[in-house]
């Protein structure tokens, strides 16, 4: 299990893999202060939402690189020989994307607030809305790659298939930004991303057994 | 139960087709099967019902721990040979000595040819140390030197207790080796 995940931080440092969702998530936050105008006001009332909805767009770049690419080249079937798991394999893979994922977007979430004007309160409840909300996208992701893995043109649908599930925690993430724990939305948050969490391995691990036939 | 694979019964359905039905195998410690047969009549879904990837529609497949060697690699390309074959086994040496790949240890996989492939895939095998070896096409793109390499490798793991069965279109030296002939 330690070996699954520390592969998958050695895949997501190679090649600059990693770093793509990452600079992407900087390039949205640098971008969007062009599109609504230098207003000071302005984009640190709508910044924290941008920002959200940066970090959901970057969550999906990953999507092609994390399952398909193992079952393509044989390692997932190996693996079943090994006697793992597909679940177990699916939970390592969502624990090494979210290490690879959550910590450096949070990183990277202080000088796109900085460039949103966001004030040190908000900025703060940016970073905890990340930190809970990152292993919810990270399984979004994990859950999604293995239903689309093996098709062709996968990657569009993929974002059909992952947008509308991540509703709810841009909802309750831009919420918690804008308003603070106003109505628990840092327990409903925190509640959503749990569920995503818990259920991702066991669509993923029966999305790659299905995905032999 | 001491039988390396035991198939009693088998059917396989592929894309709403029946390939075979009713193929029963018992492979003993030290024995071998040869599965023969023309193109798309299920060799290769009979190795992967065996090593449990898909399910038979009717019949029971039970097996000991099995290594498969088929078109796939299973080896990240961006790693040398020998850090990527010790990703799947502890004693990667046995492998890349049976295999005489010692050169290539430490040549990046992407870098290398179809037939050194194959050898790396055989090597993997090996060095899995486990009892069932199921091996889709092992002699595709090797040389006479891998071939050899391979005969002996095979002999070697029958000799050992280990179990075979194989698919190939190539001959193959397995001796007293069971024919499956499919289609």
């Amino acid at each position: 299990m330690i070996g699954l995940i520390l592969r998958e931080l050695r895949l997501a440092a190679t090649g600059g893999a990693a770093a793509l969702p990452l600079v992407f998530f900087l390039l949205v936050a640098t971008l969007f202060p062009f599109a609504v105008g230098p207003d000071g006001p302005l984009l640190a009332r709508t910044g924290g939402g941008a920002l959200w909805m940066a970090a959901l767009l970057a969550a999906l770049l990953p999507v092609d690189r994390l399952i398909e690419p193992d079952r393509a080249s044989g390692v997932l079937d190996q693996l079943f020989l090994k006697g793992i798991s597909e679940e177990s394999i699916a939970f390592a893979k969502l624990a090494g994307h979210w290490l690879s994922f959550g910590p450096p977007l949070m990183l990277a979430a202080i000088p796109a607030a900085a460039l949103m004007k966001l004030p040190p309160e908000v900025l703060i409840r940016v970073e905890i809305g990340l930190l809970i909300g990152t292993p919810g996208l990270a399984a979004l992701t994990l859950g999604v790659s293995a239903l689309t893995a093996g098709l062709r043109r996968g990657g569009a649908l993929a974002g059909l298939l992952m947008l509308p599930l991540a509703v709810p925690l841009l909802i309750f993430g831009a919420g918690l930004v804008e308003r603070g724990n106003e109505g628990g939305a840092l327990q409903l948050l925190g509640a959503v991303s749990l569920l995503l969490v818990a259920g991702a391995p066991f669509v993923a691990g029966a999305a790659i057994r299905a995905g032999r036939d | 139960m001491s039988e390396r694979l035991t198939l009693a019964g088998v059917a396989c359905v592929r894309g709403g087709r029946l390939l075979f039905e009713g193929l029963s195998l018992t492979l003993a410690p030290g024995a071998a099967a040869m599965v023969r047969g023309p193109n798309g009549t299920g060799k290769s879904s009979l190795l992967r019902l065996a090593a449990g990837l898909l399910r038979p529609a009717a019949g029971t497949v039970d097996r000991q721990d099995a290594a498969l060697s088929d078109e796939h690699l299973a080896l990240d390309e961006r790693l040398r040979l020998g850090d990527a074959l010790s990703f799947w086994a502890k004693d990667v040496d046995a492998g890349i000595a049976a295999m005489g790949l010692e050169a290539l240890a430490r040549v990046p996989v992407r870098m290398l040819s179809t037939g050194q492939r194959k050898r790396a895939a055989l090597a993997r095998v090996v060095a899995s140390k486990a009892p069932l070896w199921l091996l889709d096409e092992p002699a595709n793109g090797l040389d006479a030197d891998g071939l050899a390499r391979l005969e002996a490798a095979m002999a070697a793991h029958r000799a050992a207790g280990g179990a075979i069965l194989a698919a190939s279109h190539q001959p193959l030296a397995l001796d007293g080796a069971q024919i499956v002939t499919l289609g």
